[in-house]
């Protein structure tokens, strides 16, 4: 079950949408606790000193979802929250996709799949070459670990030991077209990345709680890069939405779709997040 | 010229904290006492390109300036899309030392021929393109890498190439350099065409044609400014390069040439590869005498032009 704070989220990034009209809103509701936890409690960033050089890293290698980092990066004071509104716009920052250097806050640009994992271990060295105690934190999807270049990334943070780098996946089980089972089975997808070095942790994806629990714990165990299996439900707290993939990038959201999914959340329908 | 980089590079990491080396499984000659010394900056990894460009990404968002090196094709297509965005797109000061530019490993057949190279780092926005034409020019060059912004793609030559370049013609990234002076031809040039070229001048000179060499070792960003100087000279501009016809040096001086107002001015020709595969084995030299990349075709071509 989502608590408030999960629900009004959603209700602000619908408002987004509301704008734009379009946008990965499914992804972005399967990855927002993971993302909300990691902001409000595990990264050690600073709002107003988005390049402090001491900070953790996290880079959402599914940029797609960028809705649910956008979201808490405004919410944190890394940008005004009125950006939010001009999402997609041509004069906005916040793209579909995450852009470095346009974005106070996001650490990489993203959104061709596979790329993130690879800077992420990047930076993880870099980290260990200057002794700095910073950690990396990388969001894969499940889709993406099609890409082989996910499995090049994961056998050189095995190789190398990134113990300060936790690789988190997504693990909604559905892609672009449809179930994962059925495009590309990734199981046995544990084993997978033990196998390649990981030390590995399951966690439903949406249990605030329980996300803060294994991420406290990090890294899994020293000496091996970690992995957080979070099983998660694409579009979750939508029920119109829910594994469904005509959600998974929705364009020309209409009106009705808007007043079921306020409907859903039950929380009314409120024009200005503030 | 790989081992002057290389072995460069020992200089750059002893001065410059920042400095970093990737090499994807290639060899360890000349890196010996550069992983010695600095093992905590010597990563020697394995077989995927795509993982060590981001990879190396990760590494210069985080302040440090690394250097990659592995064969030119596998440096440049298997990987392109790292190149393009997580060091094109981000801007970073990451430096792609391709070693086999061109037909180098013509023995090995096309899979190793880095025959477009150029032409597809050249369409990235932000990189930096340089063909040294001999280990001397590449010893000037590294230094300069340090304080160069953005990403470098340096093309290495086969090696034990003739010495052209020279200490008194000063070597600035982006700045051509005029190799020999001429009244009738100028070659315009990039890497170890230069050589070409100037034995071609001065077999023209012998009959009375003035060519005129110009080395372009920066083929981006383009020196605009000495092409057009030293095009107004002559009546026929003839470019050479180790390099399909399609999207390189020859591509690049045409655009600037035909938008300029000299245009017209002169007869223009390109020589390079035609828009084939080299399937031919042998010799780097076998296969760029076939395609004309020789002098003596070099000489007729001026000849034609200039008749």
């Amino acid at each position: 079950m989502l608590d408030q704070r999960s629900k009004e989220q959603r209700r602000a990034i619908l408002q987004v949408l509301e704008r734009a009209r379009r946008g990965h809103i499914g992804s972005t509701f399967s990855i927002l606790e993971i993302v909300r936890v990691l902001y409000e409690g595990i990264l050690r960033v600073d709002p107003r000193n988005p390049q402090w050089p001491e900070r953790d890293r996290f880079i959402l290698s599914k940029g797609h979802g960028c809705l649910a980092l956008y979201l808490l990066l405004a919410e944190k004071g890394f940008f005004p929250r009125a950006e939010l509104s001009r999402f997609c716009q041509f004069e906005g920052i916040l793209g579909g996709h995450p852009e470095y250097g346009k974005v106070p806050g996001v650490e990489a640009s993203t959104g061709a799949l596979g790329h993130g994992f690879s800077i992420g271990v990047g930076m993880a060295l870099a980290a260990r070459m200057d002794r700095k105690a910073w950690r990396v934190f990388v969001l894969v999807g499940d889709g993406e670990c099609n890409e082989g270049s996910i499995w090049e990334a994961a056998l050189s943070a095995g190789k190398h030991k990134l113990d300060a780098l936790t690789v988190i996946v997504d693990y909604n089980k559905m892609q672009s077209y449809g179930s994962t089972f059925e495009i590309q089975d990734l199981e046995p997808f544990m084993d997978k990345w033990r196998s390649f070095g990981f030390a590995v942790r399951e966690v439903p994806g949406h249990d605030v709680a329980a996300l803060e629990k294994v991420f406290r714990a990090l890294p899994v165990e020293p000496g091996k890069p970690s992995a957080v299996i979070a099983h998660t439900v694409k579009g979750c707290g939508m029920p119109a939405m829910e594994n469904n993939p005509e959600w998974h990038h929705k364009s020309k959201i209409s009106d009705e779709e808007f007043a079921q999914l306020y409907a859903e959340l039950g929380l009314g329908r409120k024009l200005n997040e503030q | 010229m790989r081992r002057t980089c290389l072995l460069s590079l020992y200089d750059l990491a002893r001065t410059d904290q920042r400095v970093v080396f990737i090499g994807s499984d290639i060899t360890k000659r000349d890196l010996e006492q550069l992983a010695a010394d600095f093992p905590d900056r010597f990563f020697l990894e394995g077989i995927y390109e795509a993982h060590i460009v981001g990879m190396a990404a990760g590494m210069a968002l985080s302040g440090k300036m690394p250097y990659i090196n592995t064969i030119a094709t596998f440096l440049t297509r298997r990987c392109y899309e790292q190149v393009l965005l997580d060091v094109g797109l981000h801007n970073l000061a990451v430096r792609l030392i391709g070693s086999g530019g061109g037909v180098v490993y013509a023995p090995l057949g096309p899979t190793h021929l880095a025959n477009e190279d150029i032409a597809i780092m050249r369409a990235i926005p932000n990189m930096t393109i340089v063909a040294p034409c001999d280990r001397d020019e590449m010893a000037r060059l590294m230094p300069q890498t340090l304080e160069w912004p953005g990403p470098i793609y340096i093309r290495l030559a086969k090696g034990g190439d003739a010495i052209v370049s020279r200490a008194e013609k000063p070597f600035r990234i982006g700045k051509a350099i005029l190799l020999r002076e001429g009244a009738d031809v100028l070659f315009v040039t990039t890497g170890i065409t230069t050589q070409v070229a100037l034995t071609a001048a001065e077999q023209l000179a012998k009959q009375g044609c003035s060519a005129a060499v110009l080395h372009m070792h920066t083929v981006k960003p383009l020196d605009s400014a000495a092409l057009l100087e030293n095009a107004a000279k002559v009546r026929a501009v003839i470019t050479v390069e180790e390099h399909t016809l399609i999207g390189g040096l020859g591509s690049a001086v045409a655009e600037v040439l035909l938008e300029s107002s000299l245009a017209g001015s002169f007869r223009f020709k390109r020589l390079g590869f035609p828009d084939v595969f080299t399937e031919e084995l042998g010799s780097q030299n076998d296969i760029m005498k076939k395609y004309g990349l020789d002098s003596e075709n070099l000489v007729k071509t001026a000849q034609a032009l200039i008749r």
